[in-house]
């Protein structure tokens, strides 16, 4: 079998693999190589990705070689982002470093005149109007749709009892408020429990890319090979 | 009694070893545990692609990076096999910059086997920066924001972009992500825009995102390797083509394992009254 660099990839993926799981023994230098490594090509790789998904496409090429982007002219708009983007390296030069405010302003103004209504029309009202539920069977709803429906409003408002802090949670409101940290409390079970599913399945995961792309491939296939298997 | 302080003093090794054994032996042995019924918010998203008509446009959003592969691949090889198996036209776009790459190996891939055809059945548009900016200038001009597709190809010149020009001509728009991306794709997409929108997402953000399904603003989601294995088991994929129905038997015997561990961590804490030496500190 020759050796291509698919195959380098995956002895190097799973060497690297092994030296990350290496720590839940006990720290050791192949855990620490593995970890600065794992640093510097990330940043090495965002660079890089970068500078070809973005700086290229939309900044050099639409200045530079239009045809590249389907414009038959250069479009010299996109200097205003370019040089926004080049303020912010005046960080690095303590002289001139109040300049990277400029961008670092128009990002946030931008940002915030997008989230504030966004914020209201998506978060806000329409999770307000999901809580607005009939929770009397009937016509509308079935028994067990309305004590859905009923849990629903009473947790949106006993967990929000919780969170009022400006009168003692005491008498009827303290129970109020107690009901709110047992829905809490569920909510945090049920975060949690996704939490650990999530993280098997990275284990999982690599679990299954050691066995199957590295184990049965480039490990046990040779050496049946070698004894004529 | 000393069983007890054995346990809560057991090194916490043997427990990644219970934990590695959990996982690797169903793998190695391919021993595949009964699967439950899919759950109910990833066959919503099933259904809603089956009542479509072929040769609708469905936008995929592959928001994720390697980093959450083993839970979000299994679940976008799914739907987009789905997609393409159901002769709709898939829209594929990346607002994570590592995504992108991934997207276009999928599509391609899964193009491959079902015999679909790049820029008339698919097309992959690529990496955005810019976020929501970009969900937003969709919604005006999707030629706009994407004059060309991630290779080069003007897509005026795709027959997989015919009429499509806002997402008033996309049917469904599907977030397969990891971060914070679904929730700007409900508010500048979904609010601003009207599109149908679901998402495929890791487990840790299904809690988050459950308010928006009850609430009518995801049409569907996917949770996690869960939901990949539900996804596989609706389009009747045999379980040993299947990443993520082989994942499951793994993952629920570590899950087995680890509420035996809290129980077992539960009582023996309670039972050698180390909690009332910790209320008298």
């Amino acid at each position: 079998m020759g050796v291509s660099i698919e195959i380098i990839g995956v002895w190097v993926a799973a060497l690297m693999t092994l030296a990350i799981f290496s720590f839940l023994y006990a720290d050791n230098p192949v855990y620490k190589l593995a970890e600065h490594l794992f640093v510097g090509i990330s940043a090495g790789y965002g660079v890089v990705i970068t500078w070809h998904e973005a700086v290229i496409p939309l900044l050099i090429d639409p200045l530079f070689r239009p045809e590249n982007v389907d414009l038959a002219e250069p479009n010299y708009l996109v200097i205003i982002p370019g040089l926004l983007g080049l303020m912010m390296f005046s960080r690095f030069i303590p002289r001139y470093d109040w300049l990277s405010r400029w961008p670092i302003a128009f990002v946030m103004g931008l940002y915030s005149g997008l989230a504030i209504p966004a914020s209201v029309q998506t978060y806000l009202l329409p999770q307000l109007h999901a809580t607005m539920l009939p929770i009397w069977p009937g016509v509308e709803v079935d028994a067990w749709t309305a004590l859905s429906n009923f849990l629903l409003v009473v947790g949106v408002l006993c967990t929000l009892a919780y969170f009022y802090f400006s009168r003692e949670h005491a008498g009827a409101f303290g129970v109020a408020s107690k009901i709110g940290i047992f829905f809490l409390m569920v909510a945090f079970g049920a975060s949690f429990g996704n939490t650990v599913m999530a993280r098997v399945s990275l284990l999982i995961g690599r679990v299954q890319f050691l066995y199957d792309d590295w184990w049965l491939p480039l490990v046990a296939a040779p050496i049946s090979r070698w004894f004529g298997g | 009694m000393r069983i007890w302080g054995w346990l809560l003093d057991l090194d916490r090794r043997w427990i990644f070893l219970g934990i590695a054994l959990a996982v690797v032996i169903p793998i190695v042995t391919k021993y595949t545990l009964p699967q439950g019924k899919p759950a109910p918010p990833t066959v919503a998203v099933y259904n809603y692609i089956e009542a479509l008509k072929p040769g609708e446009v469905v936008m995929i959003a592959f928001d994720y990076s390697p980093s959450s592969m083993p839970e979000l691949h299994p679940q976008a090889l799914a739907v987009v096999r789905h997609l393409l198996q159901h002769k709709l036209r898939v829209v594929s776009v990346s607002l994570n910059i590592q995504g992108t790459s991934l997207g276009r190996d999928l599509l391609s891939q899964v193009g491959g086997e079902l015999g679909a055809v790049d820029g008339v059945d698919y097309v992959h548009l690529g990496f955005k920066p810019g976020g929501s900016q970009v969900i937003l200038g969709m919604g005006e001009s999707i030629a706009q924001v994407y004059p060309t597709a991630a290779d080069g190809r003007p897509i005026a010149d795709l027959p997989v972009m015919e009429g499509v020009k806002t997402y008033d001509d996309v049917s469904l728009l599907i977030d397969f992500a990891a971060g914070n991306l679904p929730f700007a794709w409900i508010a500048f997409a979904g609010e601003r825009y009207n599109q149908k929108i679901a998402a495929g997402i890791t487990a840790v953000m299904a809690t988050d995102l459950y308010p928006y399904l009850q609430s009518g603003q995801l049409v569907g989601l996917i949770n996690g390797l869960k939901g990949a294995a539900d996804y596989e088991a609706l389009l009747g994929i045999e379980p040993s083509e299947a990443p993520g129905m082989l994942g499951m038997s793994s993952q629920s015997i570590a899950h087995l394992l680890i509420v035996v561990l809290v129980i077992a961590g539960n009582i023996a804490y309670f039972a050698s009254g180390r909690h009332r030496r910790r209320g008298r500190s």
